[in-house]
C-alpha cells in the first residue's frame, strides 16, 4: 500500500475527486427544492406558523398592550401600531433561521439526510434548498404581516423603506441561521431544537427595543438592551419603515451578522461534515 | 485526470493477480471516545458476490457500513470501493454505490414516486430519464399502485422495497444493505429476501450486514463475523457453517423431567459439534448440532434406546450466539472470560 501512496503526486490527489460543475449543482438545488416544496403541499399545516405568527402577534400586541404602551410613545394605539409593526416584521428573519435549524434536524433523524450524504452531490446543495424554501416562508408570513399591519391602521409611508427592513431581517437570519444549524445537527430533536431556540430568542426579543420602547425599563435591563442587536435590528427597520435614525441600527445589525457568520459558519458546517 | 491512475493503482496494489474486488478494507479503526466501534479490520468483496456481515448490535457493522459509503471518516486503515478510496474520492465513490438501511432513508412525506424521481435527479438523470427510472424501479418492485401515495402510509414491506428500490437508481456497482430486513415480520422478510436475490442476479456486488445466521445463509456467498469491533472468522458460508456445526436438532422429550437423562444421552453419542449439547429449559428441549444425516440418525437412535419418549423433533440453524460460541468460545457481545447470565440455556458439560 505504501508503494501506491508513494506513487501519487499531489496533481494526482487535487484531479482525483471528480468536482462537480455550477450547473450540477443548481440542478441538485432544484430538485431538493421540489423536494421541499412538495412537504409543504404534503403537510399544509407547517405553513401555520408563517401565517398564524403575523396574525396573532400584530393583533395580541396592538389591541393588548397598544392602548398602553401607545400612550408613552406620545398616541394611542395607532402610535403603537406604527412602533411595533417594523419590529415584528424584523423578527421573520429569525424563525426563517429557526426553519432552517428544525429542517435539518428532521432530515438527519429521519435518515433522509444520510441518503442524500451518500449521493454525489455537494453538500451545499441540501442547505441552499433549505434556505430557498424559508425563505419563500418568511416571504409568505411577511406579505401576511403587512396585509394585517395595514388592516390595523399601519401607515407605510416608505415601500422603498419596507424592503430594505425585510432584506436586513433575512440577513440577520441568515447569520442567526449558522446557530440553528449547529443546534439542529447536534440536539436530539427537532422539538428540542424549537425549545431551545425559544429559550434563547424570547428573552432577546422581549427584552428589546421590538415589542417596546426601552426608556422606561430599569437600568440593568436597558443596558442589556441596548448590547442586545435585537434592539439595533428592530431600530434600524423602524428606522427605515416610518422614519427616524436608522444608521446605528443598521450597522450594528450588520456588524453582528459579519461576527455571528464567521463564528458560527464554520462550526457549523464542520458539525454537519463529522456528524456520524 | 489521477482518478483512473488512483484507482488502477489501488485495485493492482491491494489485488494482486486475484479475482478483481469490489470492496477492500485494509486496518479500519474507527473510535467512539473510549469505544472502538472498528479495531483494525481487514475485509474483500469479490465482484458480483454477496458478502455477508454477521455480528450482534454494537459489533460495528453499521459503523462499516457508514464508513464504506462515506458517511464517516476512519481513523485508521484503508477502504476502496470499486477502487475508489473512501477519504480521498468520496464523490466518485458515491456515483457507484446504492446504500439502503437501519439510516438512510426514503422521505415519509413524499409519494414513492417523487423519492425515486428525486433521487433520479439528484444522480443528474435527465427529467424524462429520471421519471422513466422511477416508473420502472416502482413497477420492479411492485409499488405501482402505491406510486403516489405518500411514503407514511406504507406497510412495513412495501418501505423497504422503496428502500431497496432507491438505492438502485444509479444502478450501482456495489449495493451496501444495513440489516434490511431488521423489524420486518417473517413473510415481509421472504419478500425483501427475494428482491435481494434478484438484484444479485443482476451482477450487483452486495455488502450486507445482519444479526441472522438465517439471513446470511438466505442471501450471502461469503461470510465475515465480526464482534466487538474485529472479524472473528470469514470465508464461504459452508465452510463456516461446517466449523459451526451445520444445523441444530432441537429435541423436546415428552416428559420434562427426561431433559437431563435425554442430554447426557446425547453427550455420550460424541457427536456433537463444536457448540456442544445445550438444554434449553424455557423451551423443554435439547439442542444438538449435527454435522451429517448419519449423526442427526445416530440421535434418534440413541433416544430410542434409552426409551425416552419424544413430543417433538426439528431441525434449526444455528443461532447467532451459537455461531459465536463455536467460533469464540464466548457469547456474541460478552466479554472473553464471562460466565453465560442466559438462565434459560445451560450448558451441559461434555
Amino acid at each position: 500500500m505504501s508503494a501506491a501512496t508513494a506513487t501519487l503526486t499531489p496533481a494526482d490527489l487535487q484531479g482525483a475527486d471528480a468536482p462537480i460543475p455550477l450547473r450540477a449543482h443548481l440542478r441538485h438545488t432544484g430538485a431538493l427544492v421540489r423536494r421541499n416544496l412538495l412537504w409543504i403541499r404534503q403537510d399544509p399545516e407547517s405553513m401555520f406558523d408563517a401565517i398564524l405568527f403575523p396574525v396573532v402577534f400584530t393583533l395580541l400586541f396592538v389591541y393588548v398592550f397598544g392602548g398602553s404602551i401607545g400612550q408613552s410613545l406620545g398616541g394611542g394605539q395607532e402610535a403603537y401600531v406604527q412602533y411595533v409593526v417594523p419590529g415584528l416584521l424584523a423578527m421573520t428573519g429569525m424563525n426563517m433561521a429557526q426553519g432552517v435549524g428544525t429542517g435539518f434536524n428532521q432530515d438527519f433523524n429521519s435518515g433522509v439526510m444520510d441518503r442524500f450524504r451518500s449521493l454525489p452531490i455537494g453538500r451545499g446543495s441540501v442547505l441552499f434548498a433549505k434556505i430557498a424554501v424559508e425563505l419563500m416562508r418568511m416571504l409568505f408570513a411577511t406579505g401576511v404581516l403587512v396585509i394585517v399591519a395595514v388592516l390595523v391602521g399601519f401607515d407605510i409611508t416608505s415601500w422603498p423603506g419596507l424592503l430594505a427592513s425585510v432584506g436586513l431581517s433575512a440577513a440577520f437570519g441568515f447569520a442567526l441561521m449558522w446557530v440553528f444549524i449547529t443546534l439542529g445537527v447536534t440536539m436530539k430533536s427537532a422539538q428540542s431544537v424549537q425549545a431551545m431556540g425559544f429559550l434563547v430568542l424570547m428573552p432577546l426579543q422581549f427584552g428589546s427595543s421590538i415589542f417596546a420602547p426601552t426608556a422606561s425599563m430599569p437600568g440593568w435591563l436597558r443596558g442589556f438592551t441596548e448590547f442586545n442587536p435585537l434592539s439595533a435590528l428592530a431600530d434600524a427597520a423602524r428606522g427605515l419603515m416610518i422614519g427616524g435614525p436608522v444608521a446605528h441600527g443598521l450597522w450594528v445589525t450588520l456588524a453582528w451578522s459579519v461576527g455571528l457568520t464567521a463564528v458560527m459558519a464554520p462550526i457549523s458546517i464542520h458539525k454537519f461534515r463529522t456528524k456520524s | 485526470m489521477g482518478g483512473g491512475s488512483v484507482s488502477g493503482m489501488t485495485r493492482i496494489d491491494n489485488n494482486p493477480g486475484g479475482a478483481p474486488r469490489a470492496v477492500t478494507v485494509r486496518g479500519l479503526v474507527k473510535h467512539y471516545g473510549e469505544t472502538k466501534a472498528l479495531d483494525g479490520v481487514d475485509l474483500d468483496v469479490r465482484e458480483g458476490t454477496v458478502m455477508g456481515v454477521l455480528g450482534p448490535n454494537g459489533a460495528g457493522k453499521t459503523t462499516l457500513v457508514r464508513i464504506l459509503s462515506t458517511l464517516i471518516v476512519p481513523d485508521a486503515g484503508r477502504a476502496t470501493v470499486a477502487g475508489h478510496d473512501v477519504v480521498r474520492e468520496p464523490r466518485r465513490l458515491r456515483r457507484v454505490i446504492g446504500l439502503t438501511g437501519q439510516y438512510a432513508s426514503v422521505d415519509e412525506k413524499l409519494a414513492g414516486w417523487e423519492n425515486l424521481y428525486i433521487i433520479g435527479r439528484l444522480l443528474d438523470l435527465p427529467r424524462k430519464a429520471s421519471r422513466a427510472r422511477a416508473d420502472e424501479l416502482l413497477e420492479r418492485f411492485s409499488l405501482t399502485e402505491a406510486a403516489r401515495r405518500p411514503v407514511g402510509t406504507y406497510s412495513g414491506g412495501m418501505r423497504r422495497r422503496l428502500d431497496l428500490a432507491a438505492s438502485m437508481i444509479g444502478r450501482p456497482a456495489v449495493l451496501f444493505l444495513d440489516e434490511p430486513t431488521t423489524g420486518l415480520d417473517p413473510r415481509t422478510r421472504n419478500e425483501v429476501w427475494d428482491e435481494v436475490k434478484s438484484m444479485v442476479g443482476e451482477g450487483v456486488t452486495v455488502l450486507l450486514t445482519t444479526q441472522y445466521m438465517e439471513e446470511a445463509e438466505q442471501l450471502a456467498s461469503e461470510l465475515t463475523v465480526v464482534d466487538r469491533g474485529k472479524v472473528i472468522a470469514t470465508g464461504g458460508i459452508e465452510e463456516l457453517k461446517a466449523r459451526v456445526g451445520g444445523r441444530a436438532l432441537r429435541v423436546r422429550p415428552a416428559d420434562p423431567v427426561q431433559l437431563r437423562p435425554l442430554a447426557h444421552a446425547l453427550d455420550q453419542l460424541g457427536i456433537t459439534g463444536l457448540a456442544g449439547t445445550v438444554v434449553d429449559t424455557e423451551r423443554r428441549s435439547v439442542l444438538v448440532p449435527v454435522l451429517s444425516d448419519e449423526q442427526l440418525t445416530a440421535v434418534v437412535g440413541a433416544v430410542t434406546a434409552r426409551g425416552i419418549t419424544l413430543s417433538s423433533i426439528s431441525t434449526e440453524l444455528p443461532s447467532l450466539d451459537e455461531v459465536f460460541l463455536s467460533l469464540t468460545g464466548h457469547r456474541a457481545g460478552a466479554p472473553q472470560d464471562a460466565v453465560p447470565t442466559d438462565h434459560t440455556l445451560e450448558e451441559v458439560a461434555v
